[in-house]
């Protein structure tokens, strides 16, 4: 609850350096819409609609108003509301996010394992040597290698987009596979899967990097603490020791890597969905950063922001039904 | 972007040692634990490579002008240059041409020069910026304290990348705009960072000691208790540079770096070469991969930096 509390401040300390921070921009908004040349008086009726000629206070707390009634604003370039633009897109991100996410838990905690119960041999050094190249290797150009191999070079996989733009599909929710799904499309479900891989996996490179690196150093340190040989000294069997005592207590760092993992994997979409022109609200961003899109840069970053709070607290939360000896007072 | 968990051994290492001579100065108890550090770094192979990675790098960025063959924008090759076909290896062009007819050697050799640059001076903005923070918090404490750690949360509570391309945004495209972003985003890291350890430093018994001695409190947070929590700092320092060469990298693949695209600079290389993939893929895999290897040695480096400084892993 006081975690919760905190995050109040925080949002409202957010939002004012959100809405100064579009004000620092260059050039100005009016200027972004209409291009340099833009006369005088133009300019003037394109403040005056938006209200960008009021003073600042009365502008920000105009703003916040709008964003408490779930008024994002109007993006200066489509014309169309924030929020309608953000909910269009967010299923593709959020299934873009979700399947990285389940490549980077999925692969790395068994190899993290596998590896520290091997640690000291091939199949350990092999492993944090990759997990080491993962950190490293930027994540477009990871998804530039991915597209260049597997889309056109050996065209296994699609290069572009969220589904062949021939398919001819209902989205009744706007998570492409799950319309699929639902409406019994197999093939429309398949070709938005095929579509995500390559993407996921380059999204996923560094969490799975990480993910691989903290849960072997975490089983390291579990199998060696006291209460695993007085377990074993008290006769618990290999197998049901190491699912019950090692795993579970090693699995504590792990989550919380987890949870700080979603900050990186919303970044890395911006980069990643650019590479694969994948349409979620990461190129979505991306584009409103050339075009000063204000409304939209705002809107989008203060719900990243939210995302990425919210996910974390839960994470907080989620330590009390893993560890009790951690409940969130 | 997350917070070096050695951190808390390292502090207690350093402080193992100023405690043992409590007359002495943290600068001398400093230097032994850096001299037994650079002992373990030479017996360490993944050291020993990031250390020659990183200065084949540096080397070649400062010897850019007489390695390189071209200009940093020289186009040699521009009239061999056909819409579907651009010439590869040959003996003129080790590594072939790019799409506007530049050498491709030569144009990563000026991408080392300008990427370690941004690299090096982001991090140093951030370490600086963070320095003057985290001394603020830790040395004053209470509201203070509350304020730029405040400041700190809201920093941290968006995305890195999001919000380094947001300060860029504001400045405008250049690669001034992206060190200065890389800089930015960097303050909250190092500023948390060095507050913690000095925070852990000042309930040291040779901080009481010296205090007792009836020295200021002046002097002891700037020649006792900051020596002291450096070694993380440095280790953070060390594993940044690497962070900084791939996001300055990332911003001017997002077109925030500035310049033409004949720019020799490896992020804004790897953009252009975007298209060519079919045509000549060397274009995006050879930026590519310098940028890889470079932040490679970098982390690689500051790893074993970290595991050096660790008393954990010490004498062993």
């Amino acid at each position: 609850m006081q975690r919760l509390a905190l995050l109040v401040p925080t949002l409202l300390g957010l939002s004012v350096l959100l809405f100064l921070w579009v004000r620092a921009l260059p050039g100005g908004p009016a200027t972004a819409l209409l291009g340099e040349r833009a006369t005088p008086d133009a300019v003037e009726r394109i403040n005056a609609l938006y209200g960008f000629d009021r003073p600042l206070v009365e502008q920000y707390l105009t703003w916040l108003g709008q964003l408490l009634q779930g008024n994002f604003g109007t993006s200066t370039r489509t014309g169309r509301p924030v929020l309608d633009e953000f909910l269009v897109r967010f299923p593709a991100t959020i299934e873009l996010t979700l399947l990285a996410l389940v490549i980077a838990v999925g692969v790395g905690i068994p190899l993290g394992y596998l590896a520290a119960r091997h640690q000291g041999r091939a199949l350990d050094h092999t492993t944090v040597g990759a997990s080491l190249l993962g950190v490293t290797i930027p994540v477009f150009f990871l998804a530039f290698l991915l597209k260049y191999l597997f889309a056109v070079q050996l065209g296994w996989f699609p290069s572009a987009g969220r589904q062949d733009p021939a398919m001819i599909a209902t989205h009744p929710t706007g998570f492409y596979v799950v319309d699929g799904l639902l409406t019994r499309e197999w093939d429309a479900a398949w070709d938005a899967v095929a579509h995500l891989i390559l993407p996921a996996v380059a999204l996923g490179s560094i969490p799975l990097a990480i993910i691989t690196r903290i849960t072997r150093a975490s089983v390291i340190e579990v199998q060696n603490a006291d209460y695993v040989r007085t377990a074993r000294a008290k006769g618990l069997r290999p197998p049901r020791l190491r699912r019950r005592v090692v795993l579970r207590n090693a699995m504590l760092p792990v989550s919380t890597t987890i949870g700080l993992q979603v900050g990186l994997l919303l970044s890395g979409a911006v980069l990643t969905e650019t590479v694969f022109a994948f349409n979620g609200i990461g190129s979505f961003l991306a584009n409103a950063v050339f075009n000063l899109d204000y409304a939209v840069l705002q809107g989008f970053i203060l719900f990243i922001a939210v995302v990425y709070a919210v996910v974390n607290l839960a994470v907080d939360v989620s330590y009390g039904l893993i560890d009790p000896r951690m409940r969130v007072r | 972007m997350t917070t070096d968990p050695s951190a808390q051994s390292l502090v207690n290492a350093t402080a193992g040692e100023a405690t043992g001579s409590p007359g002495s100065s943290g600068r001398d108890a400093g230097a032994s634990i850096w001299r037994v550090a650079a002992r373990r770094l030479r017996r360490n192979p993944g050291a020993v490579l990031g250390g020659v990675i990183v200065l084949v790098f540096v080397l070649v960025a400062l010897l850019a002008p007489v390695l390189a063959a071209y200009g940093p924008e020289a186009l040699p090759g521009r009239t061999e240059i056909r819409p579907t076909y651009i010439p590869g290896p040959s003996a003129e062009y080790p590594l072939g041409l790019d799409r506007y007819g530049g050498d491709l050697l030569s144009k990563l050799i000026w991408g080392a020069r300008a990427s370690l640059l941004i690299g090096v001076l982001s991090t140093l903005l951030g370490l600086l910026g963070g320095a003057l923070l985290g001394l603020l918090a830790g040395a004053f404490g209470g509201w203070v304290d509350s304020a730029t750690m405040r400041l700190v949360d809201l920093m941290l509570s968006v995305p890195s990348l999001l919000l380094a391309v947001s300060i860029a945004a504001v400045i405008g495209q250049s690669s001034t705009a992206v060190i200065i972003a890389i800089g930015v985003v960097q303050v909250p890291i190092f500023a948390r960072l060095l507050r913690g350890t000095m925070l852990s430093q000042r309930g040291q018994d040779y901080v009481l000691a010296a205090r007792s001695l009836g020295l200021s409190r002046r002097t002891v947070t700037m020649s006792h208790v900051l020596p002291n929590s450096l070694g993380p700092v440095i280790v953070q320092a060390t594993l940044m540079l690497a962070t900084a060469v791939i996001e300055a990298a990332a911003l001017s693949f997002l077109g925030l770096g500035g310049g033409s695209p004949t720019t020799p600079e490896w992020g804004r290389m790897l953009t252009a070469a975007q298209n060519e993939l079919e045509v000549a893929a060397r274009l995006a895999l050879l930026p590519g991969a310098c940028i890889a290897v470079t932040a490679l040695g970098f982390t690689l480096f500051g790893e074993a930096l970290r595991e050096a400084l660790d008393p954990k892993t010490r004498k062993r």
